[in-house]
Order: structure tokens, then sequence, then C-alpha cells
């Protein structure tokens, strides 16, 4: 290939890229310059005098959550925004780990056993695999509220932990292993559970690791959910307490915003640079039939 | 006799009991939850479609609710949108993601996974963040797009505000980032044609442009259906992004199926006709489904 023709395509590459980016890097841009610098023309296009100003002011603007401290009067305040990232990362760390466990359960059955009502069951689990989660929507607020948990963590999680895309990447990831191991296993006298966590367990590790990069990537950006669960902001997820502050006598307060949005974006960035190659694992095992 | 067969049956019983109690131990608790908070709830959104929910209780209606959503402009309104957001969302995303994997094709293998890796990175962000950012983008007085507009001289534009233009500021939000899951796909799709292909194009003295259109693009059909189903069902379930810039406003002039769902459950308290407006997505992304599943069951030839 000509070197112009390199250098053309290393343009185009560059210029697209940096569009692509564009919304990131302004989100981090407005975060870090001072708050006068979002009501003037022009803006400053780099952080020339970054300032964690806007941290300050998103940390004041959420508000404070009062926790009794057991064996005293007192209370403990903290800064909201604190307490929507521990939910947050409650409630995502909690849906991961009992997604990976029953999914990785599920799939090795459906994968590797024989058993009376496999197909009939797998085949509901594709067909689920169709339906929009707007479906089930006002139904299942129905059964939370009936069960009286609007206003619980265990309203936004325990509906979430049905799901039909878990068991089916693992299914098909699992197939692809070799049986003969878990059969020497099971002559050797091996319980099914040890051959399950022995076995099955870290041959999948891939997959499960696949499987939790994107359960995790979907419980920390989730909002249809939690918006419609949680009324209490003490109870906020990130995504729910941004959409909060925005609509909010602080919404227009543009340096404000970025800065609590940069922060809710932070660990999904770091955790995508340390996982990419499971992102684009994981986005072919899905596009694939397997 | 009768004991005889009643002991056959335990016996037949304990033997099925002792061969798969495993398997249905190793299903149990996904497909508890599945039964509780899948397959249930669906089929009461089917019942619920057909009546009238309110504090008293319910009752049957029929085809009410459709009725109303097919004399209801704002539904239309609704549906027009979903639609003009999906078809040009879907035409840009894989018009993009083609031209920029075939653009890092030639590239080292390091420098395409960093391209790889830039144009999947936005992707990993909410969109409630997004959304957020782009709001201030398009602010009115000292939004960045306002900015480059003054910078030419242009008149500036109400991005947001305009009822005219909203909608169309929320299609060039989406579909100025390229989507990182299509370059992935098409890159990967790419590199695995046979380089056999090419030479045999070269031997014949086919030009680059010629080798693109008739062996390139032929065999990338796979990921293209594919690619084209998941971005359609994603274009209509857009909620977060036009919840969070506009909240369906100007004068309802952003609404879409989702957005009118959340309102007429949540706002309206009216869940037979939420119920309704959710079958309808479903119909439409069903129909598209059945395409994905219809397509990625044909097996690649090459």
């Amino acid at each position: 290939m000509s070197q112009v023709l390199k250098i053309v395509i290393y343009v185009l590459l560059t210029i697209v890229a940096v569009i692509s980016l564009f919304p990131l890097y302004w989100l981090f841009n407005t975060a870090l310059t001072p708050a006068s610098s979002t009501v003037k023309l022009p803006p400053d296009l780099i952080p020339l005098n970054a300032t964690f100003d806007n941290f300050d002011a998103i940390l004041k603007a959420s508000g404070v959550t009062k926790i009794p401290i057991p064996g005293s009067d007192e209370v403990w305040r903290v800064p909201r925004l604190y307490v929507w990232f521990i939910n947050t990362a409650f409630i995502t760390l909690l849906s991961t780990a009992i997604h990976v466990l029953f999914d990785s359960m599920a799939g090795y059955a459906f994968a590797k056993r024989k058993f009376p009502g496999s197909n009939i069951l797998f085949a509901m689990i594709l067909a689920a695999l169709m339906i929009p989660g707007q479906v089930t929507l006002v139904p299942l607020y129905l059964l939370i509220t009936q069960w009286k948990l609007v206003n619980t963590f265990a309203g936004v999680i325990l509906p979430g932990l049905a799901d039909v895309i878990g068991i089916f990447l693992l299914k098909q990831y699992i197939q692809t292993l070799p049986s003969e191991l878990e059969e020497a296993a099971r002559i050797d006298g091996a319980s099914e559970w040890t051959i399950y966590t022995k076995i099955i367990l870290p041959l999948a590790t891939p997959g499960i690791a696949v499987t939790a990069i994107f359960s995790f990537q979907r419980y920390w950006n989730a909002f249809l959910w939690p918006l419609v669960v949680l009324q209490n902001p003490d109870l906020f997820t990130l995504q729910v307490g941004l959409s909060f502050i925005h609509t909010s006598e602080f919404g227009t307060n543009y340096g404000l915003l970025m800065a609590g949005a940069a922060l809710a974006a932070i660990p999904m960035i770091i955790f995508f640079f340390a996982f990419q190659r499971y992102f684009m694992q994981g986005l072919r095992i899905g596009a694939l039939k397997g | 006799m009768n004991t005889n067969r009643v002991r056959h049956w335990l016996h037949l019983i304990i033997k099925f009991w002792n061969k798969h109690k495993w398997s249905y131990f190793f299903i149990a608790p996904s497909m508890i939850l599945f039964f509780i908070f899948i397959a249930y709830p669906v089929v009461q959104a089917f019942l619920l479609a057909f009546q009238k929910v309110d504090l008293r209780g319910s009752t049957w209606v029929g085809l009410k609710n459709f009725q109303d959503l097919a004399e209801s402009r704002l539904f239309w309104d609704a549906m027009r949108h979903t639609f003009i957001y999906a078809v040009f969302v879907v035409m840009a995303w894989i018009t993009s993601s083609l031209i920029v994997a075939a653009l890092i094709q030639p590239l080292s293998n390091r420098v395409q996974s960093l391209f790889r890796g830039a144009f999947y990175l936005p992707n990993v962000t909410s969109i409630v963040i997004i959304a957020l950012v782009w709001i201030w983008i398009f602010e009115p007085d000292y939004g960045f797009f306002n900015f480059l507009l003054t910078l030419v001289g242009l008149p500036k534009v109400l991005w947001l505000q305009n009822p005219d233009i909203a909608l169309w500021s929320i299609v060039l939000s989406t579909i100025l980032i390229v989507p990182g899951s299509g370059v992935v796909l098409y890159s990967a799709a790419m590199g695995a044609i046979p380089r056999e292909y090419y030479e045999a194009a070269d031997v014949e003295g086919a030009s680059g442009l010629q080798k693109l259109i008739h062996i390139t693009f032929p065999l990338l059909k796979p990921t293209t259906l594919y690619l084209t189903v998941i971005y359609t069902i994603a274009g209509f379930q857009i909620f977060e992004r036009v919840y969070i810039m506009t909240g369906g406003g100007p004068i309802n002039a952003t609404t879409t199926i989702v957005q009118l769902i959340f309102q007429t459950a949540f706002s309206d308290f009216n869940y037979g006709r939420a119920s309704a407006q959710a079958l309808i997505l479903f119909a439409i992304i069903a129909t598209f489904s059945f395409i994905q599943f219809k397509f990625l069951s044909t097996d690649v030839e090459y």
C-alpha cells in the first residue's frame, strides 16, 4: 500500500474517532474547568485551569443522607452522591455475582446434561430473548407493588435476576468445551457439584468473564427499572440520581452536572480498559450462533 | 398385585429422581426466576392489554385499548418519531461502522485494536450520561454546537427547544458516534475472508473498488443482516436519550413509543393502555427478531 494512501486512511480514521470520542472528552473537560467557563464564549477547549470545584459543588447539590449511628442519638451525614455510588456498586456487584452463579449452572445443564423437559425449557428461553423489556415493565411494577417492594433494593434486584441472555451465552460457550474431563471425574466418583465447581467452572472461565462483564455494564448503567422502583433519593442509583439532579434547580449548572456524570462514567471506563479483550470476545459470542 | 404396582411406580420415580435430580437442581434457580419474573409477567401483559385497570380493580374491555390507540394522535406521532429515529440510526450506523472497519483493515494488528478500542469506548458509558453531555453540547447560549455555528457566522439553533428540529437533534446525537459493536464485528468478518479470493481477483486485474463490491460486501452480508436487526431493535427501544434530553417535548415533538409507554403507565396510571402499547412494540420487534433468527441459522458459506 502506498505511503500516501496510508496517511489518508490515518487522517480519516483520526477525524472520525475524534468526533466519536468528543462527547466523552467534553464531559471531562467541562467537569474539570471552573464553573465560570460554562457561561462564556469561546469555551475553554482544554482544561487549562483544571479544578475540582465542580466535584465539590455536585457533592453539595446532591443533598445529604442521614445515617443513624447505632447506640447513639447522633446521625452520620453523608453526601448523597457517595451513597448513590455505594448503592449502585452494591446492586451491580450482587446482581452480577448471582447471575454468574445461576446462569453458569443453567448453562451447564442445558449444554451438557440430558434431562426430560430440557428442549422445551430452552425453547422458552430462546423465545424470551425476543421479548423487549418494556413488555414486562407494567406487570413487574404491579407485582413489585403487590409484594410491597417498591422503594427497596430487593425490588430493583429481584426482577433483574431473571435473565435469558446469560443462560444463552453460557450454554453456547459450555457446549464447545470437551466432555472427557467431566466423564473421567464421574467415573472416579466425583459428585455432580464437584464436577461443576472443579471442572466446568474453570474451563468456562472465559465465557463466564464475558457474561460477568456484560452483566456488570448492564446493571451499572441501568436506568428505567431503578427509576420506576426507587422514589426515595437515599436509595437512588447513580443514573437515577443524575437524572434527579438534572431536573432539580441545579439542572442548568453544566459544570456541576458534568462532574457528576464523570464520576458515574469513570468506573465503567476503567472497567472497559481492564477487560477490553472480553468485551470484544463477548460481542462475537453474541453474534455467532455458536 | 396392587402393592406391586405401587412399588413398581415408586421404583420408577425414585430411579428418575436419582438420575435427573442434579440436572433439575442446576436449572432450578434460573428457571424459577424465569417463570416468576419473565414468563408470568409476559402472560400478564397480554391480559392487561385487554383490561381497564384502576384502583378498584380491573375490568375486561376487549379491544378498546387498541381502538383508543388507533384514534390517538399522540400514539401515531410516537410511532412516526420512533420509525424516523430507527431508520436513520440504522442506516447511519451500518454505513459508518462498515467504512471504519474497511479503513482499519489494512493497518497493523496493534493499530487496529487501538482504533477498535477507541470506537468501542463511548458505548460502555450509560446513555443517561451521554444524553446529559448532549444537552450541554446543544445548549443554546454557551453550548459547543452553537459556538461552532457562531464561529462560521451562522445564526444560533435551538437544537432541543424547537419542535421542528428536536427529533433531528436526537438523531444527530446518536449517529455522530460510530457504534463500536459494528466496527468490531465487521472488522472480524473482514479478517475472516480468505486472502486467496483477493489474490484471484488481482490475477484477473480487478480494481480495489471492484474487489470491495464483488468480494467484500457479499461476504459481509450475514454480519450486515445481524447488525441491521440488532440496531433496528435498539432503535425502536429508544427511551433514555429522549427521557433525559427532551422528556418527549417540546409539545410531544420527540415522544417515542417507549417514552409513551412510560408516560401512560407512570404518569397517567393507565396500565391497560400502556400494556397495549408495549404489545405493539413487541409485535414490531418480534418481526425483526424473527428475521434475525432466520438469518442467523443460515450458515455462512465462502
